[in-house]
């Protein structure tokens, strides 16, 4: 009798793998209590950066209308302002210096063009190695420029016009928030499914219990399905999480479809299952699975992710061995489903690379199987 | 006595040139306890494997409780258990979930589970650590439990691959105890030991030598074969004669 069908002796042995993950307290908190570290840390660190975040202003023009725009940057919360610079050669020291995060320029006849030409501009200079807080804090410096010239509209009856010119220090490509998040979800995947599940199966090998299993008429291959499920149920769920963070706490909403983004995720956490179990088919020690995923697949999924180093800047070769890193492919998928708000129109050539590794994984996976039992 | 259960014909198995088990015959009865004897690297965890379907002959034939070993593994699996010569729980498991796990991958039902599993616990005088990890145990209760455990779902054949390995004398005849009890129950014991005083508690024994099967007969009929007090002088005398590397 073939029992591939999910039965009772499957769900007593999913029922199992359970108990053995709830039991592991210490690894349970790591896979949760990581990522959670992780987005809320930088969640918080963003949200007090942008009360109170010191800019420094450089007046060049020191008339009427710099130092009432100068007195609404200081009233509100958002900012605290520092010590005026004198020359505009000093920012790049002040940035360097401390922590400021914008500074203003107003050139020389602020009020005089504002008056006589109806038209004039305030520079805005941020660090974008901080890319949120840039965008942010320059959001709220253009809000306070234009209230004034409503005011300055009303007040006069003529249309004048402040052009805030934007400059970003550092970081002008933005990279990094809207990139941190799908980075984190595609490494704890990989976490979960790859090294948990290598080591759990590896762990029965090493026990004895593989055995026991193996002559029990419940089939191998009822045994790798079993252990895959608690790790697809705790990926999800961490997936959840992540994402339930970075709603509420970044405040970055999922632009696309979340049926599209968990569906997708599903795949990538079976490519991953499938990776976890050639590694489980290769190692034969708790620590050699260990240390075969983290090396070879948490590190080049780091490294050739594309969200922490870009891509373009890598020489070919390795952007060419990039491709065959599955998170890779994932990243991109989840950057554009859930930033950009992509349907699956726009994703269904990397779906396909996935779908296509994970059959290569399941078939090699089989195989390897068999002969392992002859 | 004379229902086969277990028959081998030049059961054999090769690891490229190196022959682990050659041309091994013989026959089990039911309700016997056979003890399954030889120097570490004679080949019996080879033979044990073959018999379990952990490992395909190279050649030969065998049934296992009526079934063909090439054929039938399912049905064979079903009507086997099997104790590993490493201690076979989950150690992160409480007493009762790892009979709960055991019997529900053997297909028992929730009603089957709760009488044999209570029944165990009686036999055991578990009654107070059901709910205790398997790793806080002592080895000695861990192995009784393991054994238990393998004949939870009342097996024809249970095969003990050194199930005493490493406990003391008093729990290893407890341990012996719980096979009699097996054995009157209709289970047939197959055993693998290092231990020359539990070859004595075996109603046949075969010894194995470099692969092969030297001797097969009753403990007193083979002490009186070799004219030796003790089947520790059997032993030797059989396995002095072996030409591979101890």
């Amino acid at each position: 009798m073939k029992s591939s069908i999910p039965d009772s002796r499957f769900w007593a042995f999913v029922r199992k793998e359970f108990l053995h993950v709830f039991r592991d307290r210490k690894t349970l908190l790591m896979l949760f209590g990581v990522p959670v570290v992780c987005v809320t840390l930088f969640g918080f660190a963003l949200t007090n950066e942008i009360r109170n975040a010191k800019i420094v202003v450089c007046d060049y023009a020191n008339d009427d209308a710099s130092r009432q725009i100068i007195g609404k940057l200081a009233a509100s919360r958002e900012f605290q302002l520092q010590n005026p610079l004198l020359d505009y050669n000093q920012i790049e020291t002040a940035f360097k210096q401390g922590d400021i995060k914008m500074a203003v320029v107003f050139p020389a006849n602020f009020n005089r063009d504002l008056l006589h030409l109806n038209e004039a501009q305030i520079q805005l200079i941020t660090d974008a190695s901080d890319p949120n807080t840039a965008t942010a804090l320059s959001g709220y410096a253009t809000n306070i420029i234009m209230d004034y010239q409503q005011e300055l509209i009303q007040l006069q009856g003529l249309p004048y016009t402040i052009n805030t010119e934007m400059r970003m220090v550092y970081n002008p490509e933005l990279k990094s928030v809207v990139n941190f998040v799908p980075g984190v979800i595609s490494l704890i995947l990989l976490l979960v499914c790859v090294l948990m599940t290598s080591v759990s199966i590896v762990k029965e090998k090493e026990s004895g219990t593989m055995e026991v299993l193996l002559v029990s008429p419940f089939s191998p291959f009822g045994v790798i399905v079993s252990k895959a499920v608690p790790y697809l149920a705790l990926s999800l769920i961490n997936l959840t999480v992540i994402l339930l963070l970075s709603i509420f706490v970044l405040g970055m909403p999922v632009n696309g479809s979340f049926l599209l983004l968990y569906a997708v995720s599903t795949l990538f956490i079976i490519t991953a299952l499938s990776l976890g179990l050639l590694i489980s088919n290769i190692t034969t020690s708790q620590q050699a699975a260990m240390l075969v995923s983290l090396m070879g697949m948490l590190v080049p999924s780091i490294l050739f992710t594309g969200f922490m180093f870009p891509l373009e800047n890598m020489p070919y070769v390795l952007q060419l061995f990039a491709n065959i890193v599955p998170a890779k492919w994932y990243y991109i998928i989840v950057k554009s489903v859930m930033i950009k708000g992509l349907g699956f129109e726009a994703i269904w050539k990397e779906t396909l690379v996935l779908l296509g590794m994970t059959i290569l994984l399941l078939v090699v996976n089989i195989r390897k199987f068999k002969i392992r039992l002859e | 006595m004379n229902e086969i259960v277990i028959q081998t014909d030049k059961l054999t198995k090769r690891f490229g040139d190196f022959i682990a088990a050659n041309e091994i015959t013989f026959d089990v009865y039911k309700g016997e306890i056979f003890g399954f004897l030889g120097a570490n690297g004679a080949g019996k965890t080879t033979v044990m494997r073959m018999l379990c379907g952990l490992s395909k002959p190279s050649s030969g034939a065998a049934t296992i409780a009526g079934f063909d070993i090439y054929r039938q593994t399912e049905a064979i699996k079903k009507n086997i258990g099997y104790m590993s010569q490493k201690f076979s729980l989950y150690e992160d498991l409480t007493v009762m979930e790892n009979i709960h796990f055991f019997g529900g991958i053997y297909g028992l039902s929730g009603r089957q589970l709760k009488e044999k599993g209570e029944a165990l616990i009686t036999r055991l005088g578990m009654r107070n650590e059901t709910k205790k990890m398997v790793s806080s145990l002592p080895l000695g209760w861990k192995q009784k439990l393991a054994f238990s455990v393998a004949i939870l779902h009342d097996p024809k054949i249970v095969f003990l691959d050194e199930p005493t390995g490493g406990v003391d004398p008093i729990t290893r005849r407890q341990f012996w105890d719980l096979i009699y009890d097996a054995v009157e129950r209709g289970i047939t014991a197959f055993v693998t030991t290092h231990y020359m005083d539990e070859a004595e508690y075996c109603n046949r024994i075969s010894m194995m030598v470099d692969g092969e099967i030297k001797a097969l007969d009753t403990p007193a009929n083979l002490k009186k074969q070799y004219s030796a007090d003790s089947m520790d002088e059997v032993f030797y005398g059989l396995a002095r004669k072996a030409k591979r590397n101890l």
